[in-house]
Order: structure tokens, then sequence, then C-alpha cells
């Protein structure tokens, strides 16, 4: 029957093209709206690292303003200090630990008419790529002794190795960065998590760095930090960068691995006694508020996915429902067309569930034409984001439209008309089938 | 056959309460060609539709082939209805936008049975109604005559004991309700039990047994009806 059902579905909607047009515009223009809103809402709100999620954990220690917290109520900082940075990865009290900062150097291509150019850098330790699952095109990151020794090598994101090196295996090439040779150690695989959750105070959706090079480097070589800093205390005038290094100002993001739910409070316990032992030392003068929150914790806290974004989510969807009220009234308005052709099939045989089954199939696939056109439209309102915000360069990360959001999509607009078939469906049903045969 | 006791109809709304049968009492027996007629308005098709399982009755009882047709639920009804009765509209009835063949094989698709089956009946019946070479046609593409016997054809398919008529040729010019009766009378003659109803006395002769129904009951005064029966001679 099911076959016969969509027979008689298609048969429908050709005798009635201008009502069935309208429902599926109207489910279409719904589903396009909300899936545009979703679809960025999505991406905004998704874990790249999910698989982890429960072993990586991003550390807060409150070395923070007495009478001023840094995030009211009593938030603590969103990075670290340098001295708390170094102090904390020194320990080495984790399974793995690193810490970065945003930085950039001026790439010097080989060739006379190249010329020289600047990149976003990483700067940060070995573990970085083991913590975060980076995948590697060729060779592999630095080995923990290189973040001792301050090597000069080099990681290249995938796109800048097509860009310097064609796309060969460079592992074990030179690149000059800022008049200095680098080895390269490594190629990364494409790796474009988004958002980017290992450093969200510095755009959480701009693209990943093309460069990582050693954190003990970077600061021995006094690397400027290209990201946020921040800080609540004066620096010593005149102190310069050693000044800058010893102060109270954040600047660094750092995380930890921890395996297990008891590694997490030894760490725990290992970051309050460290703050004790600063507190003796006369800092730290806030209570004790560490925190080490996972990324998707991590993610929340930091608002990653703005509260605007819920808003409009939440008038889209209201625009859905009154799309959807329309494609009731049109599918009363057809069901009441079609009495006599219900009634007919009822005399003829057809049970309530039988009736039933064929609405509703044919709403299906009003739903159907409806969700198609709907992706269409999804991907039109995309590009119209996309356009409008054109000057962002990572826009381009939020309006990505994958296949799950393609199926969402269709499901939706289908379980919408399905919902909006059910009244005038449950209405058709229950017709007396002799008041509308009766009229001659 | 069909047994019907006491069986009243009303219909009301909130300010008016209309008794469509009262006390309405028939009993039709396997292979009789009953015709039923009355004035406008005395209740012949609300009697057909509640013997069609259309309509329910609001009191009384009624039996079809000795089962209790009150006490059946909505998919036993419709399974009588697509199993033991055929029904055969004044206006026809057809769906537009499906061919004469797809229109026979309405009632056959709920019957369940296979695609062989059901093209077989299909064929035999509209070869029985005199259209074979008509079955890709739409309905709008034959003359009222020919739509009545798709319809006919339509009742017939799944080969129903019980046909049920109204007014079948109320919309068709004297030459094509001869024709259509003559079908009723050979579909008869084969077994089936026909139910007509007409307020044409002259068809209503056709019958073998003639009722006329006067404000919702069976009357046995039908002076009109034993007028014409005497004109016919």
């Amino acid at each position: 029957m099911f076959r016969y059902y969509l027979k008689l579905g298609t048969l429908s909607i050709r005798a009635n093209p201008m009502l069935s047009a309208l429902m599926v515009a109207a489910i279409a223009v719904g589903i396009g709206a909300c899936m545009t809103i979703f679809t960025v809402r999505h991406v905004m709100s998704g874990n790249p690292i999910e698989s982890k999620n429960d072993q990586l954990y991003h550390v807060q220690v409150d070395n923070w303003n007495p009478d001023d917290p840094y995030d009211e109520p009593d938030g603590a900082p969103v990075q670290v200090t340098y001295l708390d940075a170094k102090a904390l990865f020194d320990a080495g009290r984790a399974f793995r630990q690193t810490t970065s900062f945003k930085t950039s150097r001026v790439i010097q291509p080989d060739g006379e008419d190249a010329r020289p150019y600047q990149e976003d850098t990483r700067a940060t330790t070995a573990d970085f790529f083991p913590m975060f699952d980076v995948p590697f095109l060729y060779g592999a990151g630095w080995d923990r002794a290189s973040d001792e020794t301050q090597d000069h090598v080099v990681v290249l994101a995938r796109e800048l190795n097509e860009k310097l090196f064609g796309g060969e295996d460079s592992v074990g090439r030179t690149l000059m960065l800022n008049d200095e040779a680098y080895r390269v150690s490594g190629v990364l695989d494409t790796w474009n998590p988004v958002p980017k959750y290992y450093d969200v105070n510095n755009n959480p959706f701009e693209a990943p760095a093309q460069l990582f090079l050693p954190f003990s480097l970077a600061i021995a070589d006094g690397f400027d930090n290209n990201g946020n800093t921040s800080c609540w205390k004066p620096i010593e005038e005149g102190s310069g960068r050693e000044g800058f290094l010893a102060s109270e100002c954040i600047w660094i993001q750092m995380w930890v691995e921890l395996q297990s739910a008891s590694a997490k409070q030894d760490y725990m316990n290992f970051l309050n006694a460290y703050v004790e032992e600063q507190k003796l030392l006369g800092r730290f003068p806030r209570p004790l508020n560490n925190q080490l929150r996972t990324p998707e914790e991590w993610m929340k806290y930091n608002e990653v996915v703005d509260e605007d974004v819920d808003v409009l989510l939440g008038l889209a969807i209201l625009f859905l429902v009154v799309c959807l009220l329309n494609t009731i009234g049109l599918l009363l308005a057809k069901a009441m067309r079609r009495a006599k052709d219900t009634s007919l099939r009822r005399a003829l045989g057809a049970s309530r569930a039988e009736l039933f089954k064929q609405h509703v199939i044919e709403a299906g696939m009003i739903g159907v034409a409806g969700g198609a056109l709907g992706v269409v439209m999804t991907w039109f309102g995309l590009r119209g984001i996309e356009n409008i915000f054109i000057e962002y360069e990572f826009i381009q990360h939020l309006v990505r439209m994958d296949w799950s959001m393609v199926a969402l999509a269709v499901l939706l607009a289908i379980a919408s008309a399905l919902g909006a078939a059910l009244y005038p469906t449950w209405r058709t049903c229950n017709i007396t089938p002799a008041s509308y045969l009766r009229l001659q | 056959m069909l047994n019907m006791k006491n069986v009243s109809k009303v219909y009301r709304t909130d300010t008016v309460e209309t008794h469509a049968l009262r006390e309405f009492s028939l009993t039709v027996e396997e292979g009789e060609f009953v015709s039923v007629t009355g004035p406008s308005g005395s209740g012949k098709t609300t009697f057909l539709n509640i013997a069609g399982l259309l309509e329910d009755l609001t009191d009384g009882t009624y039996e079809l082939d000795g089962r209790d047709i009150s006490k059946l639920n909505d998919k036993e009804r419709s399974r009588v209805r697509n199993e033991k009765i055929g029904f055969i509209f004044q206006s026809f009835n057809l769906i537009p936008e499906l061919n004469i063949f797809d229109n026979v094989d309405v009632p056959l698709r709920y019957r369940g049975f296979n695609a062989d089956e059901r093209k077989r009946r299909i064929e035999q019946s509209i070869e029985m109604v005199g259209l074979g070479s008509r079955m890709q046609h739409l309905p709008a593409q034959l003359s009222g005559g020919q739509q009545q016997r798709v319809a006919i054809a339509r009742a017939l398919a799944g080969e129903p004991r019980f046909l049920l008529a109204d007014e079948p040729t109320g919309n068709l010019d004297s030459q094509m309700a001869d024709s259509v009766l003559d079908l009723l009378a050979e579909i008869n003659a084969s077994g089936t039990t026909i139910i007509m109803v007409t307020h044409e006395l002259a068809l209503a002769d056709r019958a073998r047994r003639n009722i006329f129904v006067r404000d919702g009951q069976v009357s046995d005064n039908a002076p009109e009806l034993h007028l014409a029966n005497m004109a016919a001679g």
C-alpha cells in the first residue's frame, strides 16, 4: 500500500499544484530560516575534541585583584601569568600539559622574488599535539627535550606547507622565520577545530595558526604576544621584558591531560597547594579559586555561543511555527476540497487507519519537498550571512553546512509537515461519508 | 440477509431534532432486487446510508448476514463495506484524476488482493460493463452513461453480495437509464442482491419487490406505485 499511497500523493499534489506549492514554500521558508540560524549555532556550539572531553582540562588559578574579581561575582582569570605557566608546567604533575600563546612570525620564502610575509603562529609545547589529537601529514611534533633546549623547530599547517613546499614532505627542510633558521619537524594534516577550543579568548572562530614552535624558544627570544593580555597590577616601569614575565599579567593558555577522576582530584590538590605556597610569598590575594574545566565546560563558561544567537534561534523557531500554522490552514483547505474523495474511499472500504496512512504519507511527501527546498534556502541563508560578514575571515567557518545538518533539515521538514498534517488528517478521517456522497 | 428492526435515525442540532427514520423495519433476502421509493425527504437515502454502513443508526438493530452491525468497530465495518457491499451513486463519484482502470482498482486495494488478482478482476468487470477499450481513459473523457457503467464495474469488481444503488439513473437520459437498468437486472440475475433507491416509479417497477417509504417508515399504503403498476398493465 505504501507505493499506492505514494502514487495517490503524487496525483493529489498534481491535482492541487497551487496549494501544494504554497505548502512546500511555507515549510521551506520556515525550515530555511530555522536551519540557517541552527547551522551557525551548531557549528558554534560544537565540541571538536569530544572524544577526550573527560581527559582535557583548562587550568585557571585566581591571582587577581582582591578588591575586584576578574569576572563578577568571583570568576577566576581565563589565562595564566608566565610565572604560573612556567611553574605549573615545570612541575609536570599531569599526564600531559601544555602552555601556549598566540604570536606571529615573518616567513622568508626561498627565491629572489619571494617577499617576506607575516603568519599567525602558536608558541606551545611538545604535548600540544598528542593532547589535542592533532593529525600529522608528515613527520611529527617536536619532543619534550626540544622544549627544554629551545630548539629551532617548527610544525607547519598543511596549507602553509603547500604554499612553501608545494605540498611535498618538508620534514627536515629549513624555513627562515624572522632571520632565523628553523627545521621543519612535521606538517599537519587538515586541522581546523571550530570553535578553537584551546584558545577561546582570542576569537574562538578564527583560523588556526599556520606555524607552531616551542614555547620556551618564544619566551627566550622575546616573541610578542598577539593575543589578549590583562593586568591588574602595573608592571614595574623600565623593567622591560623581564618585568612583564614576572608580572601578574595573564596572557597564556594552559591545558592539562588527566586520565581519571582521581588524577583530576590529585591535580586540583596540587594546584591548591601551589596557590597556598604562592600566598606565603605575597601573591594570590583572593580566596582559593582554582578551576579545571573540560573543553565543553570551558566553551560554555566563555559563552562561545553568543546569547544573541540563541535569541535569533528562538525567533527562527517561532517563524517556523508561523509557517506551520499557515501549512495547517492550507492542509485544512485541501482536506475540505477532498472531502468527497475521502468519503468515497470510506464507502469503498477504506478504514480510518488506511486513510490516515494515505494522508500522512502525502504530508510526508510535502515535507520531503519542503525539506529539500529548505536545504537550498538554508544554503542561500548561510551565503547571505557570509556576505554580510564578509570582512570577518572567521565567518566562513560558521556557515558550513554538513550532511548532518542537511539530514536534520529534511527530517525537521518531514516532522513539521507531519505535525501540521495531524489535525487536518484527523478531521478528514472523521468525516461522515454519507454527508458528502449525498451531494448530487 | 439484511434485517433491520425498529431502526431509527435522528439528526440533532442545537435547536432542531429531525427524525429521518422511525421504527424502520425491513428484511431483504439473498438474491432479491428491491426498489425503494417515496417522496423527497421520506428517508430513502438515510435508509440506504445505514444499510451501507455509511451512517450509524440511532436506535434499533441491523443485522447483515447475521452479524449485528452496531457491534462492529471501524475496521470491521470498513471490511464489511469493502467485501460485501457495492455502491452505485447518482453522481457516479469517480475519482477524476484516476483513469478507469485505477478507479475500479480502489476497493480492491483495500481488499488486499495481489496485483495479478486485482488486474484480473478489474479487466473482467470493465469488460462486463462494455468498456474494455476505455480502461486508460479519465472519467471526464466518458459520457454520463459510461461513467455510471464504470461505477458499476467498480462496485462489482469485489464481487459483493449486496449492491446499493442511490438513484443510479438520476443523471442519465432515458436510453442510458434503460441500459444501466438492464445491466443491474443482469447482475441481479447472476445472484447479487440489489437495493435501489429511486423516485421514478417506472424504474422502481423494474425491481422484483417495491418498498414505499413515507415519514421514515416502510408504508403499506403506496397508491402511486400501485397506480403505476396498474398503468403498466
